[in-house]
């Protein structure tokens, strides 16, 4: 029961806070605005290299998105926390670190979903790109997920946000990876072997393969092992990332580097 | 005076330039982070149907880093001053505030040299993109022309969000529009007619010009000129702004709280 509430209402109250912090002024330029243009640059740099249809980038830098408030903001949930001051206040209690992270999560999830859909609409729209009414469903199902997948890297983030002073730049590093290595710009028959291999394992790859099939007519059922996989790939980050954050909270403990990092 | 105000500029470009050089967060940042996209765009060309426009986009991704480096932070500028503490202190000091801001601004535009750098390199052990630059004098001239004129356009952008509290926001969304429509990566000539006219109001379209007209042979020195002389109409619209936003803010006793 406690940790029902501790996820609920931690959930609730973190909502709260991401949007006291992220105002109209800052979501609409960098959430809404900026991935629309994104889109639009590799949609011409593709017609400049005569390589994919508008659709293939406005599809996979609609998802690809995502990471922005996927990862910048799980990744904030430890450097935030330490930049006011209250991280020490929080890992002092004994409330279980499961809910109290996972719910911190499901905010983010829902942003990231949002801002991946708001990017495939509009972006859609502004190119021209026709998708079936029956894709929609299928789309909004590969969209959630791959924000899912995409928030279990950034709570892995996260985790290495308590012995990184500049989460900033490890989050941006990680939106540049995901940017060249998950199929959303590049097809991945054109990235080196070892590239491809790496694409594999990172979230958004099999998410954009999917919405891409969906987009052109394949049914939820036929992309079910993509979506599964993505999911899959989440859920290792996930766990990799909680583990790694009891670990180094113990070490922070045992060390006094909390606020050292 | 002109010495005073020459040395104002250098000292304040130099100091700031250090203090930047010292952030892991400038360097890292504005080293790496413009790879990904110069490595995506290459990539991509190579894998097109025509990979000559390899070079075309080398040189542009190069350039692209300069203006990444100064959308955001130039946007931030002031309010970095007023979370300081020292914006009052700049504002009340006796030189003109512009003579400081201005600086500033090209430091930030300076900082993507090293972005510049790191993306030909980059480009050469990575995807063997050889750079044989055809006139090196109209080279060297066109790279400062090329910072020079994004850093006011910097510093306007920096005068033009003075009353938003998050105009670190509104300059991060304006790094990719310049990066479309200046043409670092794609052909002007790929847009629509309306486009044109707003790629020509901008000083990037020109600075790459100059630089690819250098690099690759070309005439240079009419874009340089462009460049230089679009940032003079950057620098004296954003002292204008700037005199009505000191003196608005001297009214309402704004400055702080804006």
């Amino acid at each position: 029961m406690t940790s029902a509430r501790i996820f609920l209402i931690g959930g609730l109250i973190s909502y709260r806070a991401l949007f006291g912090w992220l105002s109209p002024w800052v979501f609409i330029p960098s959430l809404l605005v900026a991935p629309i243009f994104q889109i639009l640059l590799f949609v011409y740099i593709g017609r400049s290299a005569a390589l994919e249809s508008d659709e293939f980038y406005v599809i996979g830098n609609g998802i690809q998105y995502a990471s922005i408030p996927c990862v910048f903001a799980m990744t904030n949930i430890i450097a935030g926390e330490r930049f006011q001051q209250t991280l020490g206040s929080i890992l002092v209690t004994p409330a279980p670190r499961l809910p109290l992270f996972v719910g911190r999560a499901l905010p983010v999830v829902l942003n990231g979903f949002f801002v991946a859909a708001f990017g495939l609409v509009v972006g859609g729209l502004v190119v021209g790109i026709h998708v079936p009414a029956t894709a929609i469903a299928p789309l909004v199902l590969v969209t959630a997920v791959s924000a899912l997948s995409c928030t279990g890297l950034g709570l892995l983030s996260a985790g290495l946000g308590l012995i990184v002073r500049e989460t900033a730049v490890l989050s941006n590093v990680l939106f540049g990876i995901l940017l060249v290595c998950t199929g959303a710009n590049v097809p991945l028959d054109a990235l080196p072997d070892w590239l491809r291999m790496v694409a594999q394992g990172m979230p958004f790859t099999h998410g954009i393969e999917a919405a891409r099939l969906v987009a052109d007519g394949a049914s939820a059922g036929d992309v079910a092992g993509l979506v599964g996989r993505e999911a899959l790939i989440g859920a290792i980050y996930a766990v990799a990332g909680y583990l790694l954050i009891h670990v180094l909270e113990r070490h922070s403990r045992r060390h006094g580097t909390l606020e050292r990092a | 005076m002109m010495r005073r105000t020459a040395r104002l500029l250098w000292v304040g470009w130099l100091v700031h330039l250090k203090m930047l050089m010292r952030s892991a967060f400038n360097f890292w940042l504005g080293v790496v982070y413009p790879l990904f996209f110069a490595s995506a765009a290459f990539l991509m060309f190579r894998s097109g149907d025509d990979p000559k426009p390899l070079l075309y986009a080398s040189l542009g991704a190069a350039v692209m880093g300069i203006w990444g480096a100064t959308s955001t932070s130039a946007g931030a500028a002031l309010a970095r001053e007023r979370w300081l503490g020292t914006l009052e202190l700049l504002v009340t000091a006796p030189a003109h505030f512009a003579l400081i801001l201005l600086p500033v601004t090209i430091a930030m535009a300076t900082i993507g040299v090293y972005s510049m750098v790191a993306t030909l390199i980059w480009g050469r052990l990575v995807f063997g993109i050889e750079l044989h630059v055809a006139d090196s004098l109209a080279f060297a001239l066109a790279v400062p022309a090329t910072v020079a004129s994004i850093g006011a356009l910097g510093f306007l952008l920096a005068v033009a969000f003075v009353r938003f509290r998050q105009a670190w926001a509104l300059g991060n969304m304006l790094e990719y529009p310049v990066w479309l429509v200046s043409g670092f990566l794609v052909p002007l000539a790929l847009f629509p007619d309306w486009v044109r006219p707003i790629s020509w109001a901008l000083a990037p379209t020109w600075g790459i010009g100059a630089i690819r007209g250098a690099a690759l042979g070309g005439a240079p020195f009419g874009d340089i000129a462009l460049a230089l002389l679009l940032g003079g109409v950057y620098t004296a619209a954003g002292i204008l702004l700037l005199e009505r936003a000191l003196r608005a803010a001297r009214v309402k006793a704004s400055l702080a709280l804006s």
